[in-house]
């Protein structure tokens, strides 16, 4: 699974991408959020509010509930400003 | 049609290439959105934008699909720049032509509306005393909402 992460929550994290194999148990984006958080206390400051983190599978604006599956491109960002 | 792109753009020639060849035209409406200096106490020196290539074409490419769905468009326009921009310079370009004003301005509208919550953008503002991300503001959300019922 291919994560990417933007604005700050890259600086935050301090990866813009990575690819992990979370456990798994780890099926829905929610479940990832959680599995993160416990990879380390950079990880766990840059998540812990999570109406800051939105979060796209495959490129599509997805909620926590979204299903996810092994080959999937998952972005964690913060709330856009486009424009 | 829609560009993301680095660089600066012509509004006023864009606006005649889009025009070129739609005898249906009557009416163009553009918005064009500018780097602000802000107010003495934190002007900023410079604004970069960051995107997410590729989530960032469809966003834009979903955002005018629905405004040609709502209003009998002509033709369309929305050019997004990313990178290091300073203030004065142009951070989006949103051009609509339609046959009728009326759609023209409320399409336009739609669209910078939306661009706003909608597209994968996020501005880091430097200032005299270090850089900040740009939050996103609930008063923009209200301004996109108030399209949804319509």
């Amino acid at each position: 699974m291919r994560l990417l992460y933007f604005a700050w929550l890259r600086t935050r994290i301090g990866t813009a991408e990575e690819t992990v194999e979370p456990p798994a148990d780890v099926r829905t984006v929610a479940a990832l959020v959680e599995w993160l958080k416990s990879r380390g206390p950079n990880f766990a400051e840059a998540l812990k509010t999570q109406k800051l983190v939105r979060v796209a599978v495959n490129q599509e604006y997805v909620g926590y509930d979204h299903p996810l599956a092994p080959g999937d491109e998952v972005a964690l960002f913060p709330p856009v400003t486009g424009g | 049609m829609i560009r993301v792109q680095r660089e600066d753009f012509d509004t006023g020639a864009e606006m005649s290439a889009l025009a070129r060849g739609h005898s249906g035209i009557g009416g163009i409406a553009s918005f064009v959105g500018v780097v602000r200096a802000g107010a003495a106490a934190e002007r900023i020196t410079a604004m970069t934008l960051e995107h997410y290539p590729g989530m960032t074409e469809r966003a834009l490419a979903a955002i005018e699909a629905e405004a040609r769905r709502r209003w009998p468009l002509e033709a369309s326009l929305i050019i997004h720049r990313f990178g290091r921009l300073e203030p004065g310079e142009r951070i989006v370009l949103v051009i609509t032509a339609a046959s009728h004003r009326a759609a023209a301005f409320a399409a336009c509208e739609f669209l910078v509306d939306w661009l706003k919550t909608k597209a994968p953008f996020w501005k880091l503002e430097e200032t005299a005393t270090g850089s900040r991300w740009v939050e996103a503001h609930d008063s923009d959300d209200e301004a996109a909402k108030r399209w949804i019922a319509e």
